[in-house]
């Protein structure tokens, strides 16, 4: 594979973004930022599915692809439900939902 | 045509996980952001499924299953104060994927260049991510002491091994067929791990698990370089950025580098420590204690994760009740260090249906202390002590601390006169305005809530 230098502009934007967007972030907030991006940064899940389901994967590709589509499905679900079971909990006065 | 459309999927993704960040920001539209995560991995996930490389979907589709059956209960059940050690986990998980992936691509085409470059960071951080946070996990499960593991020369021996994993990785780079270097890489990589993480005190968890976010964000950034995979980069790179922000701030918090956290084995226990002279220290009782709330304006509560420990959440709710009720302004002072991890005193407290804007960061409510007619402080030590801000030879110096000392009166609630995580005496205790409350977090809240009701009968 050639080497394709915009991955490496991809990556310097992205970075750039994620400062400043998670600067604004409110510290309240600090614990289910972390358990979102945490689910966020399981789409490794489509690396492993790629492993995992080439039409003729060796044993070693099928057994590590498979472990690593299971470990980022759990991150991915329990992630984002843990997520939103927090968020739900966030609520202000005199008020039922945030 | 497929391939033009999973990109197309992928775009789509990549834009909504830059919106769901961007509406975490505050807790309004907070909950928006999770949907927005969801799509865009369904959308990616979707479209990695019909991608024409991919037709074996047997054992993906049992993995999906595995993984729900094990991230819902995972997700549901898991109790609020638990959610750092949740959290560690997740990393672990997620680096060992990035780290597996990376090591079925090795095995599978032995690239050379760039990509085994990118392949070769993907896996050192992977895996020594992995065992790192399983340490991690263990030291807040307490499974593991909390107190840092020392041995002599223990960073050069650690400095070594690293060495040694870098320079079998660099020699992979250049020579990718020498497949029997490979499993000693990863394996150094592994032990590497477990020994970054093992001096660090329970104290330091915040920055760690912080840290070690960044890590697996940044290994799953080099996976998408290895794989030549835009949206992973651009996934890695948030989380990467996220996690490396938010072990910043705990370093601040804490006034501390990221040196000193990594290798300065913070919060050993100190034989200096012991020379514990009789100092006066004034107690008080519920009833006086209930008094004195009673009659106050501006109370300021200053959490700790004693508090947690006690399981007190509820309790204090009722305080704050209470208090409200009897028009008391009640506020509370968050330091950002207070509790497991980021954050984590925040969720604490609104699970227990305290409102979020009563809540309020360190630099926020610092200038109302001078205003509280009581500032009590429950299950936190060092985040009050005075001394770091004047005298220059304690272990906290410099620290940014609540300033509790300037409130009219401070009521600390404690078992006894132990010193908190830095080994230290708070001279906070022992000022003429301070009323100590000696007894568990819990049953005097309650004594507390009782009296309360008696003050007014």
């Amino acid at each position: 594979m050639p080497f394709d230098e915009s991955v490496l502009f991809v990556f310097m934007l992205a970075a750039f973004l994620g400062f400043e967007l998670i600067r604004r972030v409110s510290p309240l907030l600090h614990t289910p930022l972390m358990s979102l991006t945490n689910a966020i940064s399981a789409i490794a899940v489509v690396g492993a599915i790629v492993i995992a389901g080439e039409a003729d994967a060796p044993t070693l590709s099928r057994v590590l692809g498979f472990i690593a589509v299971t470990a980022s499905t759990i991150n991915l679900v329990s992630g984002f439900l843990i997520t939103d079971r927090m968020l739900k909990m966030f609520k202000k006065r005199n008020s039922e939902k945030p | 045509m497929t391939a033009q459309l999973v990109q197309l999927a992928y775009v789509a993704a990549a834009g909504l996980f830059i919106l769901s960040l961007k509406w975490m920001s505050a807790p309004a539209t907070a909950r928006r952001g999770v949907v927005a995560g969801e799509i865009g991995m369904l959308l990616a996930i979707a479209g990695t499924l019909v991608r024409h490389d991919v037709v074996e979907y047997h054992w993906i589709v049992i993995a999906f299953l595995v993984g729900s059956a094990i991230g819902v209960p995972l997700a549901y059940l898991m109790p609020m104060t638990a959610v750092p050690q949740r959290t560690a986990l997740s990393h672990a998980f997620g680096a060992l994927a990035a780290a597996l992936i990376g090591t079925a691509e090795y095995y599978r085409h032995l690239p050379h260049g760039f990509v085994m470059g990118a392949l070769v960071l993907e896996v050192l951080l992977g895996f020594l991510t992995f065992t790192g946070s399983l340490m991690a996990f263990g030291k807040l499960q307490e499974i593991l002491p909390t107190r840092p593991i020392v041995y002599r020369n223990q960073n050069i021996i650690n400095l070594a091994l690293f060495a040694s994993a870098v320079t079998l990785g660099v020699t992979l780079i250049f020579r990718p067929e020498l497949t029997w270097i490979f499993p000693l890489f990863a394996g150094l990589a592994l032990v590497f791990g477990v020994l970054l993480i093992i001096p660090i005190g329970g104290a330091d968890m915040p920055t760690v698990i912080a840290l070690l976010n960044s890590y697996a964000g940044l290994s799953a950034c080099a996976m998408g370089f290895a794989l030549d995979n835009k949206l992973l980069i651009i996934a890695g790179a948030l989380d990467g950025s996220s996690g490396f922000i938010l072990s910043i701030i705990m370093c601040r918090a804490m006034n501390r580098s990221f040196t000193n956290v990594l290798f300065g084995a913070f919060g050993q226990v100190q034989a200096t420590a012991a020379h514990a002279e009789k100092r006066h220290v004034r107690s008080a009782t519920a009833e006086e204690a209930a008094e004195m709330l009673d009659s106050a304006r501006l109370v300021i509560v200053v959490p700790g994760y004693g508090l947690a420990v006690a399981q007190a959440q509820h309790k204090l709710r009722e305080l704050y009740d209470t208090l409200t009720r009897r028009g008391v302004d009640v506020r509370f002072a968050i330091h950002p260090v207070a509790g497991r991890m980021p954050g984590h005193m925040n969720v604490l407290l609104a699970e227990a249906d305290i409102p979020y804007d009563r809540l309020h960061e360190m630099d926020e409510i610092n200038g109302e202390f001078p205003q509280a007619d009581v500032a009590l402080v429950i299950g936190a030590n060092d985040v009050t002590n005075p001394a770091a801000r004047h005298d220059r030879g304690s272990p906290i110096y410099g620290m940014p601390i609540l300033d509790v000392d300037r409130a009219r009166t401070v009521m600390v609630i404690k078992r006894g006169m132990s010193p908190g995580f830095a080994g230290i005496d708070n001279e906070l205790y022992y000022m003429d305005k301070t009323l100590m409350l000696f007894g568990d977090a819990k049953a005097f809240l309650s004594s507390l809530v009782k009296e309360m009701a008696a003050v007014r009968a």
